[in-house]
């Protein structure tokens, strides 16, 4: 062959070739599409709670109604009715749910994932898993009522000063809700720990408990803790559970004390529910608080967010 | 020393058992290194061996005797067996599910296969280094005290681990470093940290399935200088695909060829220089393999 020929085909571009043009532009659009829709809803929440607030309320042009939002961010009641947004009410049943959550899920999502991937035989593993699956694509609003109808008289039969409406109910069935999601983040961690390291520990004669808790674990760990970040995410942005159990009475409660989970009270998500349920006028200030809670609830799923990478990338083991 | 106190319940009549402590008693602690004197005894001893995976026979009728205080390689092609033998001694083929062990394996007088044996315990008294370098990540006092911690040994900690990081030849390049992690070290440091870690607990053999497979020329001879040097408190079993390597560093040598079989095996000088057979001459000499 001659030294044409051989230039010829060494530089025929295949890169912006019809089929090869046609299928990235398509894959880049599909990509892009998820992009722009959190932008859009972005914008949309920022220029709306915007005009909520009286600091912001000029920058966007707009002259009507206002809270200040230092009384947004610290005042503890809130009522609607009479012109009260103290969103530290709603933030307070919000953090008490998660914490809740948290203190039922960790452990037992852990536990699991631990069964999982290190004691579970195949069969075991074949009924368990499934099951699991099963747990997480419950709809939320069946956990509600089971919330209601069986936990909240349970825990009247121990406390009798227990609301019919409560927070230990929601907490227990929003903890139940994200243990599959625990479980199964924690398992993959786990699964991910090399074999090697397995093997060179029960070469020290090292029991199941040790590696599985010694070895296995630690290694793990960034990829457990990002499974309990991402789990109180959701604890937090949960809606249809919380808003049924919960109650619908805005409550300041405070987190410190154990004894707030036996009364209810109005976490974010279900006081914005409650608002899109009553007949507040559109552009109104109770409308537009329903965006100010929205861009707080945003915020505070942002930063655990940020908070799991922050540590994934910190604690994430070389090996 | 205390470790040899407490123990003769263990579940053999022979006193000299009490030196195995393969029964389930973790709490046994280390040996003192003085009371060991080179000889010939033998430490392993296998007779007639089978494995199977699932219905494919890996190993096929081994019977040897390895002594005490030497250095026996396992030479063979690649599949032949001699890592899954290996792994007979100190009962890691039991983590295999598929894995199933015919035949009597002796430590010392004690079959590691009878239906008392604690494959823990056993693998406490059996140290191993693997091909690939395995530190936990932890730091490097930890990795060493390892053993010593899920053994719940008791005695100094910092003396123990000192001394094993010495005998791995180790310790000088890492002193200043004892509390980083042990996976910040150099693939041939990593190694020789595997070996202070499997030596620490003070075993009674110590298994090395291709330890320098892994690592470039200057790392695998200081790995090799130390083999002959743990060879003199130590029962060492090192499996390798490396025939120079085995001349090198083994006193004896045992040759397994495809199939699972053991077609050879002596004194080191012997096997390389007299084969008794054919088809390890071939194998030694390169001609295949």
């Amino acid at each position: 062959m001659g030294t044409d020929d051989i230039s010829a085909e060494l530089t025929r571009n295949t890169k912006n070739a019809p089929p090869e043009l046609l299928t990235r532009v398509f894959f880049f659009i599909c990509a892009a599409l998820s992009v722009v829709t959190t932008a859009s809803i972005v914008v949309l929440l920022v220029s709306e709670a915007a005009k909520f607030f009286s600091v912001t309320a000029p920058l966007v042009g707009f002259a009507g109604e206002t809270v200040s939002m230092v009384d947004f961010l610290t005042g503890t009641t809130w009522q609607v009715g009479s012109g009260e947004y103290g969103v530290l009410a709603l933030v307070s049943a919000t953090i008490l749910i998660t914490v809740g959550a948290g203190v039922i899920s960790i452990p037992l999502g852990v536990a699991t994932a631990i069964y999982l991937s290190e004691y579970a035989s195949t069969r075991a593993r074949s009924i368990l898993k499934p099951a699991l699956e099963v747990l997480a694509g419950i709809p939320t609003v069946v956990y509600g009522f089971f919330a209601l109808i069986y936990i909240t008289p349970a825990i009247q039969t121990l406390l009798p000063d227990t609301g019919t409406f409560n927070l230990a109910a929601a907490s227990t069935v929003v903890g139940i809700m994200i243990i599959p999601m625990v479980a199964s983040i924690s398992e993959d961690a786990m699964s991910a720990v090399p074999d090697e390291l397995k093997q060179a520990g029960y070469g020290m004669g090292a029991t199941k408990f040790d590696v599985s808790t010694g070895i296995v674990v630690p290694a793990a760990l960034s990829g457990i803790f990002s499974s309990f970040i991402l789990a109180l995410s959701r604890a937090i942005g949960e809606t249809m559970a919380v808003t049924v159990a919960a109650g619908s009475q805005a409550n300041f409660l405070p987190p410190w004390d154990p004894t707030s989970y036996l009364e209810g009270a109005l976490p974010m998500t279900a006081a914005m529910i409650q608002l899109l349920l009553s007949d507040i006028t559109g552009g109104g200030l109770a409308y537009r608080s329903l965006f100010a809670i929205g861009l707080t609830l945003f915020v505070l799923t942002l930063t655990m967010n940020i908070i799991s990478d922050v540590i994934t990338q910190r604690y994430r083991e070389e090996y | 020393m205390s470790g040899d106190d407490g123990r003769t319940d263990g579940g053999t009549v022979d006193p000299t058992d009490d030196d195995l402590a393969i029964q389930t008693d973790v709490s046994a602690s280390v040996q003192s290194r003085d009371q060991r004197v080179a000889s010939t005894e033998t430490v392993v001893r296998a007779e007639n061996v089978n494995v199977f995976y699932n219905d494919a026979q890996a190993l096929n009728d081994i019977s040897l005797e390895i002594p005490e205080n030497r250095v026996t390689a396992m030479i063979g092609p690649s599949g032949c067996g001699k890592s899954t033998f290996l792994r007979c001694i100190n009962r890691m083929n039991d983590l295999i599910a598929a894995a199933r062990v015919e035949g009597n394996l002796f430590l010392r007088n004690k079959n590691v296969y009878d239906d008392d044996v604690d494959p823990v315990a056993l693998r406490r008294r059996v140290g191993m280094v693997f091909q690939t370098p395995n530190p936990f990540p932890k730091s490097i006092y930890e990795n060493v005290a390892y053993g010593l911690e899920i053994q719940g040994v008791d005695g100094d900690y910092d003396e123990i681990v000192e001394e094993s990081l010495r005998r791995a030849a180790l310790w000088d390049e890492v002193k200043d470093q004892l509390h980083e992690s042990g996976l910040d070290l150099s693939g041939g440091q990593q190694q020789r940290l595997c070996i202070a870690r499997a030596i620490a607990p003070d075993p009674e053999v110590i298994l090395m399935d291709e330890p320098a497979s892994a690592l470039d020329p200057v790392a695998t001879s200081k790995i090799e200088d130390l083999i002959a040097d743990l060879a003199e408190e130590y029962t060492v079993i090192i499996v390798t695909h490396n025939m120079q390597q085995a001349a090198r560093i083994s006193d004896k040598t045992a040759v397994f060829l495809t199939g699972g079989e053991l077609v050879e095996f002596g004194d080191t000088d012997e096997v390389f220089k007299n084969p008794s057979s054919d088809r390890v001459e071939d194998y030694i000499t390169g001609k295949f393999g």
